[in-house]
């Protein structure tokens, strides 16, 4: 593979320095898609580190790439439809993007799981919850079935599901959508990994079965250590559950801090945008019948095929000038852990919406 | 907008010269589940059960609720696009629940409905134009240039552009096929949109968009909406009164105002403190957990259909079933121990 990069390892010397430890270090990420309009690219420089048990938030509006990018982690995305063409994913010493594909079996599921936004896909409707979370676990550990029963029974059990014995033997369609989402959960918990990727892992639940999953996931990232990248539109979901927060659009970064800078002092018109779009609980209040309008981001999204040139979201923004026209703003760091792909955001301290 | 008064009694409520534009008195909707072979085990899905309020005219009335709920299937109904089990839809002092199809056309003219899925909603072989141009034609209301200039306006008027017009729904964004969807709603002049999960399909900024449009047509044309979402906050946006269904029944209705900033209902308090907060510098009140999942419709609890989840509940909750009750003006709670 091309990879651009020289082999490096993850103590970067500009990093803050850390006390943490960086479990996943994905740099220059680039994953191209082949369609008949031509080459697409769903990621397009992408470079962000997963710390040791945080719950790091991907989040953005559809077909921005987070899903891609996590997909790319694990070097899921069908060779069909696209391919990983540049930058390198390292967990621990080992560049995943190099691995052969059954050094990564060891890998993925194991070290690194995942779970997804429908379990009812994810899952295997001919088998039950106990046969599929067994295969997993023996996949990966070398138990009998017997203890790999109990192993999927324990499981059960810390996340939560009521009489685990009987369930343990039902089929997938015989639980609710909740019940689903903890047995992926115990799936994917069940090798201990050291990484969760969730993918949009509440969006299909209702918001007291959201609420349920969320403090599950929160209890089970702080009983096991195990670090998170969770990928969501949702940005309370995100407020909640995130200790740092990635902001993709148009296959790039525009934006990454820890989670209170991000919605307090957003430094991206992008993020700042759907910030003030999003809907919140009590925010309207008005006496009587009266209504607020919410602000807008005017326009949509550009289609991956008809990318404007500069900035990706030039069109959309107020902000725009004629240098974002020709120069493609790169990720920069504007405060401490603070960094921004704009070129009208100066130091973190002069933005307060306009200049 | 005057503030609404309560009428005590809703059978005298629709001889009022205020009478309301939709008068919903206890609607049910029991689907038949086919079940075993004998006629004896026929079970039924309690979709909707004993569901009553009242929309006036220019107002949002949002109905809340989680999947399963029925607020999709009171949609459908007042529209008689399933046929109710009981109960009466009173609109324009007429109750369309009985009439057979052949005569509800005049009144599909005063009702329509916006989907959830912007992409499965438009037939994909028809024209933008085409599809918003359809209804006049159907209903007799406009022919040949007359529906183009119509047509056009109407674009117009939900932010599409005129040279849109020929193009296919395929050719457009989520967003902009929402669009279509309103505009073709609005086509016959209605007094009363239903919309059903109108923004959720669509991405927070041109949500946004959306429930914007929705406010500026209520404001402009004076036409009111049943909104049926999911989204808490959205609903605050978008609702002068909102009700919150669980099971098949209405537990909580009441202006905007009281229901968002004092819920009553042990199901709203529980729902509204499970929204996340999209501000991690606000401290979050004392969320409360609701154990378990919705039981089935099939198979609905004794007594309060809450009771099973209810973190107040009393051994008399299993027993009777609750009604609707008001404890202060315009605020109506279905619980035992309010």
């Amino acid at each position: 593979m091309e990879s651009t990069k020289l082999s490096m390892t993850s103590e970067n010397s500009e990093a803050p320095s850390p006390p943490y430890k960086i479990v996943l270090d994905v740099e220059n990420l680039k994953t191209h898609f082949h369609t008949r309009q031509g080459t697409l690219p769903a990621v397009d420089d992408v470079s962000f580190q997963l710390r040791q048990g945080e719950i790091l938030g991907l989040v953005g509006e559809s077909g921005c790439g987070k899903s891609v990018t996590s997909l790319s982690i694990l070097r899921l995305i069908p060779s069909r439809a696209g391919k990983v063409v540049g930058g390198s994913i390292k967990y621990g010493d080992v560049d995943l993007l190099k691995l052969s594909e059954k050094e990564l079996l060891d890998i993925r599921g194991n070290e690194i799981s995942m779970i997804f936004q429908e379990p009812m896909t994810a899952l295997n409707p001919v088998m039950t919850v106990g046969e599929q979370m067994i295969e997993s676990i023996r996949i990966h550990q070398k138990l009998s079935k017997h203890d790999a029963r109990k192993r999927a029974l324990e499981m059960l059990r810390t996340v939560k599901i009521p009489a685990p014995e009987q369930r343990i033997d039902t089929y997938p369609h015989e639980l609710s959508g909740g019940m689903r989402q903890r047995i992926m959960i115990a799936m994917a918990l069940s090798c201990d990994p050291k990484i969760l990727i969730a993918d949009e892992p509440t969006t299909a639940l209702d918001v007291t079965i959201q609420a349920q999953i969320m403090d599950l996931l929160k209890e089970m990232q702080k009983l096991l250590g195990t670090a998170i990248i969770m990928i969501t539109h949702d940005l309370g979901v995100i407020a909640e559950m995130a200790d740092r927060v990635v902001v993709m659009y148009a296959g790039r970064i525009v934006e990454e801090a820890p989670v209170r800078d991000i919605y307090s002092n957003p430094l991206h018109p992008y993020t700042q945008g759907l910030m003030k779009a999003v809907p919140k609980l009590g925010e309207a209040e008005l006496p009587g019948q009266a209504r607020s309008r919410l602000s807008t981001i005017p326009g949509t999204v550009p289609a991956l095929t008809d990318l404007p040139s500069g900035c990706a979201f030039r069109p959309r923004c107020s902000a725009a000038t004629s240098r974002c026209e020709v120069e493609r703003p790169s990720l920069e760091q504007k405060a401490p852990g603070h960094l921004a792909a704009c070129w009208n955001t100066g130091p973190a301290t002069a933005i307060g919406g306009q200049k | 907008m005057s503030k609404e008064q309560q009428d005590a009694t809703i059978s005298e409520a629709s001889t009022k010269p205020d009478a309301p534009l939709l008068d919903v008195r206890g609607l049910k909707k029991y689907f038949p589940v086919k079940q075993g072979i004998l006629p004896s085990s026929r079970k039924y899905v309690y979709a909707v059960d004993d569901v009553s309020f009242q929309v006036k005219a220019g107002e949002t009335l949002g109905v809340v609720g989680e999947s399963g709920c029925g607020k999709s299937t009171v949609g459908r109904t007042i529209l008689k696009l399933i046929e109710p089990t009981a109960g009466q839809i009173i609109i324009n002092n007429q109750d369309v629940a009985a009439l057979p199809r052949s005569e509800m056309r005049p009144f599909r003219r005063e009702m329509q409905i916006i989907f959830q899925d912007p992409y499965s909603s438009l037939n994909p072989r028809m024209t933008a134009g085409q599809i918003v141009g359809e209804p006049l034609r159907v209903h007799n209301i406009a022919k040949g240039p007359e529906i183009k200039d119509r047509v056009a306006d109407l674009f117009q008027r939900v932010g599409l552009r005129k040279d849109q017009i020929n193009r296919y729904p395929h050719e457009f964004s989520g967003g902009q096929r929402q669009r279509i969807g309103i505009a073709r709603a609005l086509a016959l002049g209605p007094k009363l949109i239903i919309a059903d999960e109108p923004v959720s399909a669509l991405d927070v900024s041109i949500q946004a968009q959306v429930i914007n449009l929705l406010m500026d047509l209520q404001d402009e044309l004076g036409i009111s909406y049943l909104f049926i979402a999911h989204d808490l906050s959205v609903v605050e946006r978008l609702s002068h009164r909102v009700a919150v269904m669980y099971l098949g029944r209405i537990v909580e209705i009441a202006d905007r105002n009281s229901l968002f900033e004092n819920p009553q209902h042990p199901y709203t308090q529980a729902l509204l403190s499970a929204v996340p907060v999209a501000d991690p510098n606000i401290k979050k009140i004392q969320r409360t957990i609701l154990k378990g999942d919705i039981p089935s419709p099939m198979e609905p609890p004794s007594g309060c259909p809450f009771h099973t989840r209810c973190p107040i509940a009393e051994a008399s909750c299993k027993i009777d079933v609750p009604h609707l009750k008001e404890i202060e003006p315009g605020h109506q709670v279905s619980c035992h121990l309010r």
